[in-house]
């Protein structure tokens, strides 16, 4: 495979066909080049896969692919540790079988990038996160297209994400945005807006004990632990647990209960949502807990309001905003999880606010 | 095509001096990067002559305090530092090597027939002990030092020669006396840099195990120190005593803590990508030899993207329970999509394992 020997400066052409791979590639060539013919044209195959962690891994600068598909990776798909100026354009990253806990992590998944663009992409039926951005800093995943994978599209501890105009459909949650502890880096300063995220009812089918293990099934947009957040101009509808769900890190069934280290924020803070177009969903919460707190509070026949917070707030910071809504006539439902879902509420004046705008992200101006 | 190689390394060695000054029967040759020769035997390091493994006369085997594990292969490493130069000695960090310098790391395996492979054997180091034709001489990998930095070449063996081969190679080798095959990488130049690019941002290729900690150690065949010998034969500069340098543990010397043992084990095995700087840095899960805090290294430490790496457990390392910890059980996998290292492995090392196992269960506390 040419891609094993890309020099600086190399544009490498995938031929239409499907091409078979027993071991992983690697490329760590800076300012290459990757193009096929198409997504569904030029098929990179690991079905026979028995070595090697991803289907192509990839550590350089000024980096882009596009018009050809992975298939069938033992683990991760496509991956992008560390480096700048990178483009993901028209790549498909699938497991062919459908939603399985042994098909890999992650299809699309940049790590440690600055000035990444994932566009007109399709993922499709990772057993963690389709699209997932981890620990990068001026983002911009637009025209995407996430469907059957355990998370459609996750944005983690990364900074200053723009998520846009992408459809994400049938997975088990369909837009994440996540801080997990630990990491050096944390995030905030994420933007969602214009996506269609409907009805991702799709059991859970993660691996025991990983982040995503946790998050209920319908669930529209999740937000854990994370500040500055902006939805706004999406439609998102007939997600069954609720179309927006906003918790902390100590949401033990979103996230798993475990030791955090003390420099860890585990509170979302700042989070704004406005001029959403919300529809259905709420009607069969994905976890017991949920289900009963719905029944308890709308009746059985009844749903959830559209959001759904866990209600916990830094205990030294009473007079922050955390959430804010301008959506008509949304609302926000608290499970009241510091006083263990004692009184649980539709929180009715105390989110009437407004929060700065986030400013657009531009590649390049990092 | 022989001679028109001859003329190349003529050329070469007119423009490259140093390598070429003094072509001896014996030592070894250098090469630049546009004219690496297709056959290994053209460096001079390492070669078979009558049915023995040969290697330069100036170059020096080494062994590790404890080594990386390879499927249970044997491995002849050699170091071939230009004559009248020094590699300059570092306390923590790869030693600074001149440009000449080549790495070389041959993997074989004992073998009854030349065909299936022994994962068994052990090996005293000497050269004079091992018959070729009762090997399976697999691959040699040579880490060449350039003006621009290292560069990683990989030679697969077929026949009496090894041959360069960049996009490296799958071998499926029989293992003797059962049905079962090791499917064994032999790693391409890029994937060479999936462990030897220890530091991701800067992203330049280093040798591994030529460190202090690692080098720090008398089982040589005479019992010399290793630092000693290379500096008293004026190849390393700036060492001052063995005392004075740091070594890792030999993982397999019960004589030394369990503490020590596993963190030797851990740091060759892991910390070319699970330190501040490497590619693994995206875990957080930090496993070099010192230096790091007990949660940094994975003691109540949960996963960041592991997927089904897990296993379904919470913890890299709970206290006391090795059963229920993601450490031994990365380990004790063989699913890529589980297992670590990722690359370089296909068996389980259960001597490793056993050790990492007793580390954790000789572990107090508690994860809440």
């Amino acid at each position: 495979m040419q891609l094993e020997t890309a020099k600086p400066g190399d544009v490498i052409q995938i031929p239409e066909g499907l091409f078979n791979f027993k071991r992983s590639l690697v490329m760590n060539s800076d300012n290459v080049t990757i193009i096929g013919q198409g997504m569904d044209k030029s098929v990179l195959s690991f079905a026979g896969q028995i070595a090697g962690a991803e289907g192509l891994s990839v550590n350089a600068n000024d980096f882009t692919i596009q018009d050809l598909a992975i298939e069938d990776t033992i683990g991760d798909a496509l991956k992008v540790n560390e480096g700048n100026n990178i483009v993901i354009r028209r790549v498909r990253t699938e497991w062919t079988r459908g939603p399985d806990v042994k098909n890999g992590a992650y299809g699309i998944y940049p790590v440690q990038t600055t000035n990444l663009l994932v566009e007109e992409s399709v993922a499709i039926a990772a057993s963690d996160a389709g699209i997932y951005v981890g620990q990068s800093d001026n983002v911009i995943v637009k025209n995407n297209r996430a469907e059957f994978n355990v998370a459609g599209i996750e944005i983690e501890n990364t900074t200053n994400a723009d998520v846009f105009d992408n459809l994400a459909t049938q997975n088990t949650g369909g837009i994440l945005v996540f801080n997990m502890p630990q990491i050096p880096k944390e995030g905030h300063s994420s933007r969602v807006f214009r996506n269609t995220i409907v009805a991702n009812n799709t059991e859970n089918f993660a691996a025991e004990g990983t982040a995503v293990s946790g998050v209920p099934k319908g669930s529209g947009i999740l937000i854990n632990s994370n500040d500055r957040v902006e939805v706004f101009d999406n439609e998102i509808k007939d997600n069954q647990t609720a179309n927006i769900l906003i918790s902390s890190y100590f949401s033990a069934n979103f996230a798993g209960q475990r030791e955090l280290a003390d420099e860890f924020d585990p509170y979302p803070e700042h989070i704004f949502i406005y001029d959403n177009q919300f529809e259905g969903g709420g009607k069969e919460p994905g976890r017991d807990y949920l289900v009963q707190l719905k029944n308890a509070a709308f009746g059985e026949a009844g749903e959830f309001p559209d959001i759904i917070w866990d209600g916990m707030t830094n205990p030294d910071k009473t007079a922050s905003k955390v959430i804010c809504l301008q959506n008509g006539d949304a609302k926000i439902f608290n499970l009241d999880l510091p006083n263990e879902f004692k009184n649980p509420r539709i929180d009715e004046s105390s989110h009437d606010c407004e929060l700065s705008k986030l400013s657009e992200v531009i590649l390049g101006e990092s | 095509m022989k001679a028109n190689r001859l003329n190349r390394l003529l050329l070469l060695c007119v423009f490259l001096l140093s390598g070429c000054e003094d072509s001896v029967p014996g030592s070894s040759q250098f090469f630049g990067s546009n004219n690496y020769p297709e056959r290994l035997s053209e460096w001079g390091l390492v070669w078979i002559d009558a049915n023995t493994l040969r290697i330069a006369e100036d170059s020096f085997i080494y062994t590790l305090n404890t080594p990386l594990f390879s499927d249970y292969a044997l491995k002849l490493r050699t170091l071939r530092i230009p004559k009248n130069q020094k590699a300059t000695y570092d306390d923590n960090e790869s030693f600074g090597f001149p440009v000449g310098t080549v790495v070389s790391k041959t993997f074989f395996y004992r073998s009854p027939n030349g065909q299936s492979v022994t994962l068994t054997s052990k090996w005293d180091g000497t050269l004079d002990n091992l018959d070729v034709d009762k090997l399976r001489l697999i691959e040699t990998r040579l880490l060449v030092r350039q003006e621009t930095g290292w560069e990683a070449l990989p030679y697969i063996w077929r026949g009496d020669d090894a041959y360069l081969k960049v996009t490296g190679d799958l071998k499926e080798l029989p293992i003797t006396g059962t049905d079962e095959k090791i499917p064994y990488l032999v790693p391409s130049r890029n994937q060479c840099a999936s462990c030897h690019v220890t530091d991701h941002t800067k992203g330049l290729l280093l040798p591994i195990g030529l460190k202090a900690r690692h080098l720090n150690h008398t089982k040589t065949v005479d019992g010399e120190n290793q630092l000693t010998f290379l500096q008293k034969t004026k190849q390393l500069s700036g060492f001052s005593s063995p005392a004075d340098a740091p070594a890792n543990a030999d993982f397999n010397n019960s004589e030394e803590t369990l503490d020590r043992r596993a963190r030797a084990y851990l740091d060759i095995n892991c910390s070319h990508c699970h330190n501040k700087k490497g590619p693994a840095d995206t875990s957080a899960l930090l496993l070099e030899h010192s230096g790091v805090d007990p949660r940094s290294y994975g003691v109540c430490k949960p996963p960041i993207a592991s997927g089904r790496g897990s296993g379904g457990l919470l913890y890299s390392i709970v206290p006391g329970e090795a059963h229920s910890s993601i450490m031994p059980f990365r380990l004790g996998s063989r699913d890529p999509a589980e297992m670590m290292p990722e690359l370089g492995r296909t068996l389980v090392h259960q001597e490793g394992l056993a050790l990492i196992n007793q580390w954790i269960n000789s572990m107090n506390g508690r994860c809440i």
